[in-house]
């Protein structure tokens, strides 16, 4: 082995604790990157490239069996810019029971009307079904769900009591199609015991076209199939860019938040890589004085400790893109939810570009302090260490020596004094650590609070839905509905209700807005619902009949303001009602009074009466549903807890959000311990002579602890305010994209009870990486340490 | 009871050949005993133990009634405070702090309240001569002068020993001079002095006591009046 790489060797297992920290960070520092690079690219465009991947369709066409044959369905397939096709499947329409479940719906009740695809196999040149739990239904009593809001799990039943034989399907397996081309499949064997008919509701195609990016396109691909198919046979044309629509607007909505993590690790990583390896060369001067002294070229000098400095940074590098790989799947999991259920995954270049770079990193930061050290007289690189830069931070010393504090702690506040430039890398470490744990806590926070706004859509404690689940047996009540269900009935047994404390009825129809296209859900209330009012942005909840409320983007969309009067339309006839306030509401529609809608005859959906019921303070919400069941089980309803929804996507951004949170803080956790390693290894002689003094163990590491502490508080006091500075920015920035406006109160999250100790996580991260430092200080012998340099 | 008891003792490390090889000594109080010998005869080692800042692999060492070789760090360090003063080669002060603080590091370490421990820094550095000193770093002193203060350091908790690790040899032959005679005026006025050096010049004219070691072993012990 030449001189050059016996340095090399010796050098890295010399100073074997400094590699160690050296690979873990670069270890950390990788994963992190790979994490920050895959969401960054992942937040661009995930719609399309998940649609491309699963090979979603640009056009699903459902076929009149009437009118065309399958044949005929099948020969569309030849149309003028079709690339490939799918189908012609069985397509049916039925309204499913539900049988035994693990999801506490009533055996027997009816279900929504559900769209049921006979498929042989989920995949396909069209529309690629990604199982997502159990399998594909193969044989018959089988049924595959959507996994988009599927109503039961795999091993749960469905039954069929419209249909001929009254069959019971259990679900074997939940899908995911990025089309939505159906709410369920089944095996073609079964969907034909479904149709005993033989006339399905139609034949369902799939087509993906060799242009179809704009709208333009999709229509002249939708007129070519027109053109092949039996005239008036197409019946449903659906195009993807609907779809394209929404799930952007969804991935939109979490893409700021994506970015500014992504943007957070690789900043940290490039910070902390730089810290790690400058300081380790810039530790190493007087070795390298030494090696001049012996004979070493300049030259030489820097390619010894670039190499030293790459041989951990390899290591770690590979050991990173593993790790980094492993953690990608559970993240982008939560990513895939968060953007919109588009499958994501980390891209392969990502585990060739980040290495490189990082890498390329490690050897500039190494470069540079070789080069000055390389260039160094070599009298002077003999004198470094033996006489450190003592000079700065004298007069703090000294003055903090005469303050009334144990001198191991008055040594240790000293310290980021004498070495500036070492407490300013420990410092820019727990800024960005605290702004990663203040962002990410305010927006968990934020995404909580936006949750219970969302879910003021359905206030109180109990509900009643005049056309949900069958009443279940109740003891002391009947056996199945004898009487009709009316609200005026259901409303006057709930006022009897002892525990009432308050109740209203909503009811949904849909109107035309006069000036406006297409149809608007209004919502209709009964009763005194000023208790349960939706989050009131601008302006007040309505107050009685005539005024009307609204959300930001429906308002936004109309160009409608808080004042303005709006006219709700049915069958050519209008009533006015007054914008009177803004609400949050991710859903487009109208609210007021039932009353603002007399004489208009408006069509209300059967199934959307619902009772919202307030308990009175202490009153035991189950006795009091079982009470009230038993006076409601003769009208065939029940009363129901309220659970709290969750959204799903919420839930994902907040694991996200933690998981990228914790990774950021280990990493400047890890920069803070690498630079208190250099800094008590270069001051192991010091540490030697404070403990032949007879400082005791605990003393030192207090010192040690204390020499972090001031950084650490200081660091964490500048980095709260700009981690509040970037979640105010960044929340509104995912509400815009939302389409709405977001509660100032969902913004203002940082209260005292927040901000307090998010400004000791500062100090808790410095605290906590200089802890094993600290420990092996305390813990090295002093014989040792007296003889150090 | 001797100040210092050594039984047995035997150290050795990871490489090479013992540091120590079975040795007994006894020191009364009072006493200023040299030890001497040439590099790697084991003589640091020694100090070592006794200081408690390492331990022996066979034997026992005990100073001042207290098994030494026993302790935990933090009641060797307990131990260090209050019974041993160390004076080192290359003075081992602390270059960003002022004299004063140096001095004052020991008692501050135990706790004793700062106006106490001024005053008592005060007397010493006054009564080595470099009390016009206080206010300057160790930097600017002559090595002479470093000493001293490292020597005031040292008696600060009055310890009932003092170690003093080849105090000379980083001084040219008038400061040499200087630190001799103040180590003899030490153990006059009662100071046990354990004086490691291989400058057997130093140890004629300062110790009570001679011990020399060759290879880790005690090959001879000669006390003054015999000498």
């Amino acid at each position: 082995m030449s001189a050059l790489g016996k340095v090399v060797r010796a050098g890295v297992r010399r100073r074997r604790v400094q590699t160690v920290v050296m690979t873990l960070t670069t270890m950390l520092a990788v994963t992190a990157t790979v994490l920050g690079v895959g969401l960054l690219v992942a937040s661009h465009a995930p719609f399309d490239r998940a649609y491309a991947q699963q090979r979603g369709p640009h056009l699903a066409v459902q076929f009149d069996p009437a009118k065309a044959t399958t044949a005929e369905v099948a020969a569309t397939a030849h149309a003028s810019g079709v690339t490939a096709t799918a189908g012609p499947f069985t397509m049916l329409s039925i309204r499913p029971h539900a049988g035994d479940n693990s999801a506490g719906i009533g055996v027997g009740s009816t279900l929504a009307p559900m769209t049921i695809v006979g498929r042989a196999d989920p995949q396909g040149p069209v529309d690629d079904l990604q199982i997502t739990q159990g399998r594909w239904a193969t044989g018959t009593g089988e049924i595959v769900l959507t996994s988009d809001n599927a109503p039961f799990d795999v091993g749960d039943k469905m039954t069929f009591p419209d249909v001929p034989g009254a069959p019971t399907l259990t679900v074997v397996g939940l899908a995911r199609s990025v089309g939505k081309t159906s709410d369920a499949w089944v095996s073609p064997a079964q969907a034909a015991e479904l149709n005993p008919s033989g006339t399905p509701a139609g034949y369902q195609m799939l087509y993906r076209f060799a242009q179809a990016g704009t709208d333009a396109e999709v229509s002249t691909d939708r007129a070519a199939i027109l053109a092949v198919a039996p005239q008036g046979s197409a019946v449903g044309v659906a195009s993807y860019l609907k779809l394209k629509l929404a799930a952007e607007k969804t991935s939109a909505t979490f893409v700021p938040f994506v970015v500014a993590f992504g943007i957070l690790s690789v900043s940290m990583s490039v910070l902390i890589i730089s810290i790690v390896v400058s300081g380790a060369v810039t530790a190493a001067t007087r070795r390298i004085g030494i090696l001049k002294s012996v004979g070493f070229t300049p030259g030489q000098v820097v390619r010894a400790y670039v190499s030293q400095a790459l041989i951990p940074g390899i290591v770690g590098t590979a050991l990173g893109i593993v790790l980094g790989n492993v953690v990608a799947i559970p993240v982008m999991g939560e990513a895939s939810n968060a953007l919109g259920g588009a499958q994501t995954v980390l891209a392969p270049w990502v585990d060739v570009v980040v290495p490189a770079g990082v890498l390329l990193i490690v050897a500039v930061t190494a470069l540079v302090p070789a080069l000055r050290a390389g260039r160094l007289r070599t009298v002077d690189a003999l004198v470094v260490g033996r006489t450190p830069a003592a000079r700065r931070g004298r007069l703090v010393r000294r003055l903090l020596g005469r303050l009334p504090l144990p001198r191991p702690l008055s040594l240790g506040l000293a310290d980021p004094f004498s070495r500036p430039v070492r407490a300013a890398t420990i410092a820019a470490a727990v800024v960005l650590g605290t702004i990663g744990v203040t962002f990410g806590t305010g927006l968990a926070i934020s995404l909580w609070d936006i949750q219970s706004d969302v879910n003021k859509r359905s206030p109180g404690q109990v509900v009643v839905q005049l056309n949900g689940a069958p009443a279940p047996p109740v003891p002391g009540g009947t056996t199945g509905p004898t009487k009709k269900a009316d609200p005026a009935t259901i409303e006057g047994l709930i006022k009897a209700q002892a525990g009432t404390r308050g109740y209203f009825s909503t009811e949904q129809t849909r109107l035309s807005v006069a000036g406006q296209a297409g149809q608007t859900d209004v919502i209709l209330y009964q009763g005194d619902s000023s208790w349960g009012a939706y989050r009131v942005l601008n302006g007040s909840w309505f107050h009685g009949p005539g005024e009307a409320v609204a959300p930001s983007a429906l308002l936004r969309a109309g160009g409608i303001h808080i004042g303005d009067t709006i006219n709700l339309t049915n069958n050519g006839h209008s009533v006015p009602v007054r914008i009177v306030g803004e609400v949050f509401s991710l859903q487009q529609v109208i609210l007021t009074d039932a009353g603002s809608l007399d004489g208009l005859d408006a069509y209300v959906l059967p199934e959307s009466i619902q009772f919202n019921i307030d308990l009175k303070p202490g009153v035991d919400k189950q006795s009091y549903m079982d009470t009230l069941n038993v006076a409601l089980s003769p009208y065939g309803v029940a009363a129901q807890p309220n659970g709290a929804q969750v959204s799903t996507v919420l839930v994902s951004m907040d694991s996200l959000a933690a998981m990228l949170t914790l990774m950021l803080v280990l990493v400047a956790g890890l920069g803070v311990l690498n630079t208190v390693v250099l800094d008590t290894r270069e001051r192991a002689h010091d540490i030697g002579i404070f403990k032949a003094l007879g400082m005791s163990p605990r003393q030192t590491i207090a010192m040690v602890l204390t020499s972090v502490a001031f950084t650490g508080l200081v660091a964490g006091a500048a980095g709260v305010p700009i981690g509040i500075f970037l979640h105010g920015y960044v929340v509104p920035v995912m509400g815009t994209a939302a389409g709405t406006t977001v509660p100032p109160a969902d913004i203002a999250v940082y209260h005292q009870a927040v901000v307090i100790p998010l400004l000791l996580g500062g100090l808790v991260i410095a605290m906590a990486g200089a802890l094993l430092p600290a420990g092996w200080a305390a813990k090295t012998r002093t014989a040792v340490t007296l003889r150090s340099e | 009871m001797p100040l210092i008891q050594i039984r047995d003792v035997s150290k050795k490390y990871d490489v090479g050949r013992p540091a120590l090889v079975g040795v007994n000594l006894d020191v009364d109080a009072g006493e200023a005993l040299a030890v001497v010998g040439r590099s790697g005869s084991g003589k640091s080692t020694l100090l070592n133990l006794i200081a408690g800042l390492d331990k022996p692999s066979t034997g026992e060492v005990t100073v001042d009634g207290v098994r030494v070789d026993k302790m935990s760090e933090k009641a060797s360090a307990r131990y260090r405070r209050q019974r041993i003063g160390m004076v080192f080669q290359f003075f081992n002060l602390l270059d960003d702090l002022t004299v004063l603080d140096n001095v004052l590091l020991p008692a501050q370490l135990t706790g004793v309240a700062r106006g106490q421990a001024r005053q008592r820094a005060l007397e010493l550095l006054g009564s080595l001569g470099v009390d016009s000193h206080v206010n300057d770093f160790p930097g600017t002193l002559s090595g002479g002068e470093r000493q001293r203060v490292a020597v005031a350091r040292s008696l600060m908790n009055r310890p009932a020993l003092l170690l003093a690790d080849e105090p000379t040899g980083a001084l040219d032959s008038a400061s040499a001079a200087d630190v001799r005679k103040l180590l003899v005026e030490l153990n006059r006025s009662g100071q046990t002095i354990l004086l490691v050096t291989h400058d057997r010049g130093l140890a004629e004219s300062t110790a009570s006591r001679t011990i020399e070691l060759v290879d880790g072993e005690i090959a001879s012990d000669v006390r003054a009046g015999v000498r």
